[in-house]
């Protein structure tokens, strides 16, 4: 009988500290980019990668391709300007930003928020929670060549912008809140409109997206037991957010250290085991059917008062005293958080983005991709849901 | 794996029998109501302040002038110009207009082939979404500013309607601070000021706890910051650009705040006013009310040896001796003077230039001269106007409030009838009502204008106060007859005013003579106005060249015909101190550029 696996015992050779031994010169090795213009990279980033055969031996994260020097220029704004510059950290989930920046400024500058405005502001980070999903959904499925659940889930998560449209008055930078509250409240029949879209979104996830994928033989083959993260290093590599949960390391901000009204609301943290791609895409759907639940009950019990605005300190020359804070939260790629120092001035003297990508991307990814296939590169770097930006803040 | 795996994804099929959910026609979808589109602005109410313009952390906002936009004291005259390549739609230029006339439309879409056409001045440049009333605008319960002026501690009425202990108890540091706060400094104030004080940069100094700086940009343009903090008409809050849509910042009494910090002791280290070289030459100023002080002030600072020629036994002129202590204590007066003094500024008292020496002596001894005396003549209705006003018991405002500054006991009958509408009607009002409360226990005055109250000049907190005070106020009667029996005055007849303007604008009151009433009164106070007096350059005869109204005719720096003679303050601007100020600073320059032969 021919044995079709072949012998790989001896290969890839390994260096005495146990790395791959690549020798360039021996021609049996390739240098390959992958981005950054490419459609299986999120965002402009590029991987370096050294291949033998279809194998990964070695693989760089490079970034640079983007950098715009957010954390910089906001040195350079006062504090209240700085909020329609740090929603560019995140396209697809600005208001994370928005309400790390309005969080920090706000403990620093002894701000209280009005309970209203909590409310609202829990309601617009579970939005762009469940939009952003939407899109990962769709860019997951897009990397293993399923583009026809892409665009089911573009529609939906443009169903869901067209509700920010109505009540920030965006669709993609809301810049709804603001140090101090947020912009508005909200309009009248939107609940009834969310509802309907919610509706929508939980039909089509749990019917025909979840046959697509779940229920499909070619997403299982080319995701399960793929892209595995070994629960032991999650913690030395900084894991957070689903990438972690789905490996059974349960962390969510909101649950373990609750902000704005989330201590409020009912909800369960969606986790697996297996930490392989399909399961941090399981972890995913039942993460936004979670936003889904959260956003029905924060339309439920919201509090009927209107003050959604602090009584704030002229934001011209407002001057917050000296100190330094980290606010964190949530986001849907792990934990998102603003670290800002503040020197008694108008302006911050520093603020430090954290974003989960950086881990993420960087150094963890880099550590997966080794002996991997090439074809799984896409799914894998989509599966471990990465941002760019947030690396070059 | 399962059979089921390879299966179910068929089930998508069923999608290929629907009809699609794609918008057909994307660019006629409209906006949500409240989208953040491109921007509007109402020509009218915006009011060029700016604000806009310093808040946009894109630096898309340029403030341009604008064709038949006039520059006015209460408007820069500029108006918003956004350049959509820098524009990020943040609306936060929207939320900071102080006046509420920048707003955005929900149009989204322009389409232009010349690239320069996306900077534009909204509502000055016609655009097809200007008349659009959806789109972005401020949401209710939100707001940026804080609207509410910080409230100032008074005297209760009862505590101060027989007392002559100041009123207004001035800003503790925390509301100073809290009200400084408010301020836009767009600068709109500035230009209002008749002596340009830098009311921003001292309303920061505040904000920022500098009070020593705030002193140093208080004497760069105005030497009596006492006086003016509290008695000032302060234009500059008429035109404050946060009165919009809501308090104007109380300019006046920030001012206040940093005079009253400083103990005189410490104005010189601070000013860096310890030694001025003298320079040889001299200026005699005549009178020494806010112009003279002024023109002194700066004329030390330059090393002149100026020598105050003062008629009254003290200081200060109408500061002094028109407007009533319980709103500018002497003490306060004094400290201002006597920090000038301290320059090596001489003062005479009770030396009337024109009787106790002569213009002709002094204009030998000096090389130019100030002057600057003030309306101190009250002025009456004559008798053909006002019957029976030529009654002793009919008196000039003026002439009362000066007496009483004077210690002098002045006529206080019971029932006391005033005629005015102006802050002097109410400072004599409110002085007779004190000096009533005290001798009869009650106050029985009535004060009729001739104005409706909406109109009246005096100001609004005036108003109020007097009627706390137990002062009736009368708006729109005008005075007919003093009514005399067996030679005492019983009361005053009085029509109704229907307007006080004609159609030019001139003063010309017309009356409802169907519609009269009767006040009762013992004595009659006129505030009608005052009258100066300027005999002492009677003797120039015609090379003093006279204006209109029997003004002395000035340049612009208040030079008169005769180059050594510099004429200002109330008796060439009218009555207020800060254009007194104002008219004394620039005039010191002119005799600078005079005696320097700069100027002929």
């Amino acid at each position: 009988m021919v044995n079709w696996k072949e012998d790989r015992s001896k290969f890839p050779e390994k260096n005495p500290d146990g790395t791959n031994k690549i020798d360039l010169n021996s021609h049996k090795f390739v240098k390959i980019w992958q981005g950054p213009q490419h459609p299986g990279v999120t965002g402009n980033m590029a991987l370096e990668l050294t291949v033998q055969g279809d194998e990964i031996m070695e693989s760089k994260t490079h970034v640079g391709y983007l950098h715009r020097g957010f954390e910089k220029l906001m040195e350079r704004r006062r504090y209240i300007q700085c909020f329609p510059i740090c929603i560019r950290v995140c396209v697809p989930e600005p208001d994370s930003n928005e309400y790390c920046l309005a969080a920090a400024a706000e403990e620093l500058g002894g701000i209280e928020v009005p309970e209203k405005a909590k409310w609202l502001r829990t309601l617009a980070l579970e939005m762009a929670r469940l939009a952003n999903y939407l899109q990962w959904t769709g860019g997951q499925c897009g990397s293993l060549g399923m583009g026809t659940v892409g665009q089911w889930t573009m529609y939906l998560r443009d169903y869901v912008l067209d509700r920010f449209e109505e009540l920030t008055g965006g669709r993609v930078y809301h810049m709804y809140i603001i140090p101090g509250g947020v912009r508005s409240n909200v309009p009248d029949g939107f609940e009834k409109r969310m509802n309907e879209v919610l509706d929508e979104i939980e039909t089509v996830m749990n019917k025909d997206i979840y046959n697509m994928m779940f229920n499909n033989a070619v997403f299982k083959t080319r995701t399960v037991g793929v892209g595995y993260i070994d629960p032991k290093i999650m913690e030395d590599y900084g894991v957070t957010g689903p990438n972690a949960r789905a490996g059974g390391l349960i962390k969510d901000v909101r649950k373990d250290y609750p902000y704005l009204i989330y201590d409020k609301l009912d909800f369960e943290v969606a986790h697996g085991k297996d930490s392989d791609i399909y399961t941090r895409a399981m972890v995913r759907r039942n993460d936004l059917l979670t936003s889904v639940s959260l956003i029905r009950q924060i339309l439920a019990k919201m509090p009927k008062d209107r003050e959604i605005m602090a009584k704030m300190p002229n934001v011209l020359h407002w001057k917050i005293p000296k100190g330094q804070t980290y606010a964190r939260i949530e986001a849907s790629r792990g934990e998102f958080g603003y670290f800002m120092t503040s020197d008694g001035s108008a302006y911050p003297r520093r603020i430090v983005v954290r974003g989960p990508s950086y881990t993420h991307a960087m150094s963890l990814f880099e550590k997966m991709l080794i002996n991997a296939n090439i074809a799984d590169v896409a799914a894998t770097m989509v599966s471990l849901h990465t941002c760019p930006p947030e690396i070059e803040r | 794996m399962k059979i089921k795996d390879v299966l179910q994804p068929f089930t998508a099929w069923k999608n290929l029998v629907k009809e699609p959910i794609t918008i057909g026609e994307p660019h006629k979808r409209e906006g949500a109501p409240r989208y953040r589109g491109f921007h509007q602005n109402s020509m009218d109410k915006c009011i060029g302040c700016g604000t806009c313009e310093d808040i946009c952390q894109n630096a898309a906002i340029d403030m341009v002038p604008v064709e038949g936009q006039e520059t006015t004291h209460s408007d820069s005259g500029l108006r918003p110009k956004i350049d959509y390549g820098r524009c990020c739609w943040c609306a936060l230029c929207v939320d900071i207009c102080t006046t509420g006339s920048l707003t955005m439309s929900n149009e989204f879409k322009w389409v232009e082939v010349d690239p320069d056409a996306f900077r534009f001045i909204p509502g000055a440049d016609k655009k097809p979404w200007d008349d659009i009333e959806a789109g972005y605008d401020r949401a209710d319960h939100y707001e940026l500013h804080n609207f509410e002026r910080e409230d100032m501690v008074e005297l209760a009425p009862e505590v101060r309607d027989h007392s002559f202990v100041e009123i207004v108890q001035g800003y503790s540091k925390t509301q100073a601070q809290k009200e400084a706060d408010r301020c836009v400094e767009c600068g709109i104030c500035v230009a209002t000021c008749p002596a340009h004080m830098g009311i921003p940069d001292y309303i920061r100094a505040i904000r920022e706890d500098d009070i020593e700086l705030g002193l140093k940009i208080l004497y760069e343009t105005n030497p009596l910051p006492e006086v003016c903090g509290r008695i000032c008409t302060h234009n500059c809050e008429a035109v404050c650009s946060m009165k919009y849509r809501g308090d104007a910042i109380s300019i006046r009494w920030l001012k206040r705040y940093i005079a009253d910090q400083v103990a005189l002791s410490d104005y010189k280290g601070i000013l860096n006013q310890n030694t001025i070289e003298n320079n040889g030459k001299k200026v005699a100023v005549i009178g020494s009310g806010p112009a003279g002080l002024s023109a002194a002030y700066y004329l030390a600072l330059l090393g002149y040896g100026v020598k105050i020629f003062e008629a009254f036994p003290e200081s200060g002129g109408m500061m002094r001796y028109g407007i009533p202590e319980y709103r500018l204590p002497y003490d306060q007066i004094d400290k201002d003077v006597d920090y000038i003094l301290s320059l090596g500024v001489e003062i005479e008292y009770n030396t009337r230039v024109g009787k106790d020496i002569t213009l002709e002596t002094l204009q030998k001894e000096y090389d130019a001269i100030f002057a600057g005396t003030g309306l101190h003549i009250g002025r009456k209705l004559p008798e053909k106007f006002l019957p029976g006003s030529d009654h002793e018991h009919v008196f000039a405002a003026a002439d009362l409030l000066r007496e009483v500054t004077m210690g002098q006991e002045i006529h206080v009958p019971k029932k006391v009838a005033v005629i005015g509408g102006g802050n002097v009607a109410m400072d004599i009002s409110r002085t007779i009502a004190r000096l009533q409360k005290v001798k009869y226990g009650k106050v029985q005055l009535t004060t009729t204008a001739l104005e409706t109250e909406e109109i009246m000049p005096a100001d609004r907190e005036e108003i109020v106060e007097s009627r706390e005070e137990g002062i009736v106020i009368m708006p729109g009667w005008g005075p007919v007859k003093v009514e005399t029996k067996e030679g005492k005055i019983t009361g005053l007849h009085l029509r109704e005013c229907i307007s006080v303007f004609d159609e030019t604008g001139r003063f010309g009151p017309k009356f409802n003579e169907d519609n009269t009433t009767f006040v009762e009164a013992d004595m009659i106070v006129e505030s009608i106005g005052q009258g100066m007096d300027i005999s002492y350059t009677e003797s120039l005869g015609d090379k003093l060249e006279m204006g209109e109204r029997g003004k002395v005719k000035t340049d612009g720096y208040y030079q008169s015909s005769l180059p050594w003679l510099f004429i200002g303050g109330d008796i060439v601007q009218g009555p207020d101190v800060i254009h007194g100020i104002a008219n004394g600073h620039l005039a010191a320059k002119g005799i600078d550029k005079f005696i320097r032969g700069e100027k002929s």
